[in-house]
């Protein structure tokens, strides 16, 4: 007897939970080779404005918590891919068009991403950060901190999920909270991997992933007052130079656009963080 | 002075015009409690889904619009805490004077309001904003009556109430004995209604309003919130409220509903107009609007107007601020742009 295959419904990711578009909208996500694969959300700006109202809930908690802590969440994500990885690497075939082994290899770096910043979580402030030196009785320290909900474009040519990984997991890891707008053309390993997100202690909140058109929700992102940066990653086919004009207007932090996923580095850690300064007397007389 | 003396529950039936008018001059328990419990019951599966249908309107751009600057009129911007302060009391003040500084075409809430002892702290700061009773700027509410609990004795809730009025408060918030309701002694919810009303009276013999809080989210059924909407109403309540905000559930929109159904059938049978004040649990403009809907269907558009309906919220205004901020600028706004109080 041919056993009758269950289809998986994509949602959207909103503060822990997966509804479906609050428009009722959805669109086909179909294979390179136009075969259809499944109904996504077509998330719409309200969609959006809940997803930042969730993601600046989770910010105090989620930025109040030990880097070590965060570094231990982030190791558990790449655990928890990782036993997903069959899923992953099913998935991106169908939907890229790419061979296994590419995509196996794909996940792989994914994998790896995960583990090289969750190292990073309790070292990046060592490092970017330093003692000032002045000319006085006191200590000048300067420490960075995460600067609050990131808007996130994700990369939208090829690596749905390596590019995807390469946004998030600098953003989260110095306790920014993300709302990132997902591959639209391969949008499938972006909800899988918020599946992941669910079950391994990352607070809901902290990632919400929209699926849909970047060109329709980017410009709700930069201009919304409660947005603190925005990475245009995946931007480079918008019009992405109107996109920081209007994030210009609510002084939010921008990343410009980079071809691919990006690769691993401690610069896009640092640079969406703010450096506070502070001094401190040597002793009290 | 001996405060049982202001008035007593004897003599202060006789005021009580309009249960004197409606159920008749031999005005007893017993009457009083056969005029409640003739009342018919409420279809309480009809009631809310009435409430549910109201829910679902869709109000847009300049509906919208309209919708939320009567919102922000309609607002008793509150503060009742333990820890509320004169300093905390006056920059609420500053807010319900100029809720959002950064569009001086924002409208001014109805009233302030605050515990008994801070309506010195909202006079002062309030200055020549102050309707100081002519209802024609900012008035300044008091809960009084042993807030939230209301249990004290008469002669301590009638000093309270009157040291309230006496401080310049414009409006009494008074709670009533949800005790006493819920076994059955109506009168003597009715006498204290009555006396504390007594309270309000000025010197220059004016009244301050009187909002009766029936703490719907104690009264366990709609029969009873019916009951106690009557009740209110009979003993010379200007304004009813559904809950004191600080028990769970406050107001809902069937509760609310159900309570201007009330004052609809009042306004048939007197021609008087009753307000209704939902209280507590409206955080959202969205939530309000509902509200805005059902009170224009339920008893007309004209009740939309700060002397017959009101919200009481601390919350609700920053949102309803946010979203005006959304429609001037087209971009949506976010908390770093309203005070967080």
């Amino acid at each position: 007897m041919t056993r009758l295959a269950v289809p998986k419904t994509y949602k959207l990711y909103i503060g822990g939970k997966f509804p479906r578009s609050e428009s009722g909208r959805t669109y086909e996500v179909l294979s390179k080779k136009g075969v259809f694969l499944a109904n996504a959300s077509l998330a719409s700006r309200k969609d959006a404005r809940d997803a930042v109202v969730a993601a600046r809930a989770a910010v105090a908690g989620w930025s109040g918590a030990t880097g070590y802590n965060r570094g231990q969440v982030l190791y558990r994500i790449a655990e928890l891919l990782e036993g997903r990885r069959d899923q992953f690497v099913e998935e991106l075939v169908s939907s890229e068009g790419i061979t296994k082994a590419a995509a196996t290899k794909q996940v792989d770096t994914a994998i790896d991403a995960w583990v090289w910043y969750a190292g990073w979580a309790d070292k990046y402030v060592q490092v970017a950060g330093n003692g000032n030196p002045v000319s006085g009785p006191y200590f000048n320290l300067s420490t960075p901190e995460a600067t609050g909900v990131v808007a996130i474009i994700a990369p939208q040519g090829g690596d749905s999920l390596l590019g995807l990984v390469a946004v998030i997991a600098p953003a989260i890891l110095t306790g920014n909270t993300v709302v990132v707008v997902a591959s639209e053309a391969s949008p499938l390993a972006a909800i899988s991997l918020s599946e992941v997100l669910a079950t391994s202690d990352v607070p809901g909140g902290v990632v919400n992933i929209l699926t849909g058109s970047p060109k329709e929700i980017a410009p709700w992102l930069a201009g919304h007052a409660d947005v603190n940066a925005i990475d245009l990653a995946g931007a480079e086919n918008l019009d992405w130079v109107d996109l920081q004009v209007i994030a210009a207007d609510t002084l939010k932090r921008v990343l410009a656009p980079v071809a691919g996923a990006p690769a691993p580095s401690l610069e896009r850690i640092v640079a969406l963080t703010e450096t506070k300064t502070v001094w401190h007397t040597k002793s009290l007389i | 002075m001996n405060a049982t003396t202001l008035v007593t529950p004897r003599q202060a039936l006789a005021p009580a015009q309009r249960a004197v008018d409606l159920i008749g001059t031999d005005l007893t328990e017993k009457s009083l409690k056969l005029h409640l419990e003739g009342l018919p019951g409420v279809d309480a599966v009809g009631l809310e889904q009435r409430a549910a249908g109201l829910g679902t309107r869709s109000i847009k751009t300049t509906s919208k619009a309209w919708a939320l600057d009567t919102i922000i009129k309609l607002i008793d911007l509150t503060t009742l805490e333990g820890a509320d302060t004169p300093g905390k009391v006056r920059s609420l003040v500053a807010k319900a004077v100029n809720p959002d500084p950064s569009d001086p075409t924002t409208p001014r809430v109805a009233a302030v309001c605050v515990y008994g002892d801070m309506v010195p702290a909202a006079v002062e700061a309030l200055g020549s904003s102050w309707s100081n009773g002519k209802d024609d700027g900012i008035n300044v509410a008091a809960v009084a009556t042993a807030f939230p609990s209301g249990r004290a004795s008469l002669p301590v809730k009638l000093a309270d109430t009157a040291d309230a009025v006496a401080n310049g408060a414009d409006e009494i918030d008074m709670v009533i004995d949800r005790g006493a309701f819920l076994s059955g002694r109506y009168g003597l919810v009715f006498d204290q209604i009555v006396a504390v009303k007594e309270a309000c009276r000025r010197e220059d013999g004016t009244y301050a309003h009187l909002k009766v809080i029936l703490e719907t989210g104690e009264l366990n059924t709609y029969d009873n919130v019916r009951k106690a909407s009557w009740l209110a109403i009979l003993a010379g309540g200007d304004f009813i409220k559904t809950s004191t905000g600080k028990v769970a559930p406050a107001a809902t929109l069937p509760v609310t509903l159900l309570m201007l159904e009330v004052v609809r059938d009042w306004h048939k049978l007197t021609g008087e107009r009753i307000g209704v004040k939902p209280a507590g649990g409206i955080r959202s403009s969205k939530d309000a609007i509902k509200y805005l809907v059902t009170v224009a269907e339920t008893v007309g558009e004209e009740w939309l107007q700060p002397h017959l309906f009101r919200f009481g919220a601390s919350s609700l205004l920053n949102d309803v601020l946010l979203q005006r901020q959304k429609l001037t600028t087209g971009r949506y706004s976010g908390p770093d742009y309203v005070t967080i109080d």
